[in-house]
C-alpha cells in the first residue's frame, strides 16, 4: 500500500502543479519527473515503490483498452477515405519503426568499432 | 429500467479486467496475439452484439483509464534505474528519434498523396506517432481534424504495439536501445506499454523516446508544412 500511496501522491502533486501553473506539460509527466528527482535526492527509496511500480508498468496495456474501445465511436467519421488512411498509418508506422531502430543500431555499431580500435 | 445493471461503473471495470485476463491467457499460449488488441476487440464486439451503449461501458472504462496517471508516474522507476545509460546515449537517441520522425512525416505525405487522400486527411495523420492530447493539438495547429487525429494516434499506437516486436525481430534488431527507441517513437505510450511486458530497460528507453518525440514532432511539423 505504501507504494500505491506514493504513486498516487505524486500523481496528485503533478496534477495540482499542472492546474496551478497551467504549464503545457501533463500533470502525470510532472509527477513522474518529481518522483525521479525524489529518488535521486533519497527522499523516496526505490524499495518502497518498486513492487507497485512494476505492477502498474507490467499491466499498462489494460489502461489503454477503454481508450481503444472509445475509438469505435469515430469509425463513421473516417468515411470514404478509410482505405487510404489505413494503408498510410500501417506503412508510415513500419517506416518509423525501422528507421529509428536502424539509425540507433548503426550509431551503436560505430561506437563499438571505435572501442575496438 | 433506468438503473439497468450494465449502467453501473462496476460493469465497465469488471468486463475490462475479465477480458484483459482472458487476453493474457490467450497471449501466453499464442505469443503473437497482442493482448491489447484482444481485450479491446473483444469489448467492442461484446458492446455491439449485446447492443450496450458506449456511455454505459465508459462509466467504468473511464475509471480504468484514470490509472494511466499513476502508471505514467511509475515510469520514474525505469528512468531512475537506467539514468546512466540514457544520459550516455542521449545524442544517439535524439538522432535516431529525429530520423524516425522525419521519415514518418515524409511517408505520411508521400503515401497519402499516392493514394489520393485529401490534404485535410494528410494533415490529420501527420501527428499520428505522438500521444493523443499532443496529436490533437498539433492537428488543430496544422488545420487537420483534431478529434480524428486523436483516433489516428490511438490506432497508430495499437498498430505499432502489434507490428513492432515482430517486425523488429524479423529485421534482427536485438539491442535494448534500438527496440526501445523504435517502439516509443512509432507507437508512444501504447508501444511503451507493450514493450514493458518484455523488458523494463526497453520500456524505459521507449518512454524516453516517446517524451522526445512529443517535443520534436511539433517542431518538425510546422516548417515541413511551409516547405511542402
Amino acid at each position: 500500500m505504501r507504494g500505491l500511496a506514493i504513486l498516487l501522491g505524486y500523481t496528485l502533486l503533478g496534477n495540482a502543479i499542472h492546474s496551478l501553473l497551467s504549464v503545457p506539460i501533463s500533470g502525470n509527466v510532472i509527477g513522474m519527473v518529481l518522483l525521479v528527482v525524489s529518488l535521486f535526492a533519497g527522499w523516496v527509496k526505490l524499495a518502497w515503490i518498486e513492487e507497485t511500480a512494476q505492477f502498474f508498468l507490467k499491466h499498462m496495456m489494460i489502461f489503454f483498452a477503454p481508450i481503444i474501445v472509445g475509438t469505435m465511436m469515430f469509425f463513421g467519421v473516417i468515411g470514404d477515405q478509410w482505405f487510404a488512411a489505413a494503408v498510410t498509418l500501417v506503412a508510415a508506422t513500419m517506416i518509423v519503426l525501422l528507421v529509428t531502430a536502424g539509425v540507433m543500431a548503426w550509431q551503436s555499431g560505430k561506437a563499438k568499432e571505435r572501442t575496438y580500435e | 429500467m433506468n438503473d439497468a445493471w450494465f449502467q453501473q461503473p462496476l460493469f465497465g471495470i469488471a468486463i475490462t479486467v475479465l477480458f484483459y485476463v482472458g487476453a493474457q491467457l490467450l497471449n501466453s499460449r499464442y505469443r503473437w496475439l497482442n493482448p491489447l488488441f484482444l481485450t479491446s476487440g473483444g469489448l467492442i464486439l461484446l458492446l455491439l452484439l449485446c447492443d450496450i451503449p458506449y456511455e454505459a461501458y465508459s462509466a467504468g472504462g473511464d475509471i480504468i483509464t484514470f490509472f494511466l496517471g499513476p502508471a505514467t508516474v511509475a515510469l520514474a522507476v525505469p528512468f531512475y534505474k537506467n539514468f546512466q545509460k540514457l544520459r550516455d546515449q542521449l545524442v544517439p537517441i535524439v538522432i535516431a528519434v529525429s530520423a524516425g520522425l522525419l521519415c514518418g512525416l515524409l511517408a505520411v505525405w508521400g503515401i497519402s498523396g499516392l493514394l489520393h487522400a485529401s490534404e485535410q486527411m494528410m494533415l490529420t495523420m501527420m501527428p499520428k506517432s505522438v500521444t493523443t492530447p499532443i496529436a490533437i493539438e498539433i492537428a488543430d495547429l496544422l488545420g487537420g481534424t483534431p478529434e480524428l487525429a486523436g483516433v489516428f494516434a490511438v490506432l497508430t499506437g495499437l498498430l505499432g504495439s502489434m507490428m513492432g516486436p515482430i517486425l523488429l525481430r524479423l529485421c534482427r534488431f536485438r539491442s535494448d536501445l534500438a527496440i526501445g527507441a523504435a517502439m516509443g517513437t512509432a507507437a508512444h505510450g501504447i508501444g511503451t506499454a507493450r514493450i514493458m511486458r518484455d523488458s523494463e530497460i526497453q520500456g524505459g528507453i521507449s518512454a524516453f523516446a516517446m517524451g522526445l518525440s512529443s517535443i520534436l514532432t511539433p517542431l518538425f511539423c510546422i516548417p515541413l508544412i511551409w516547405w511542402l
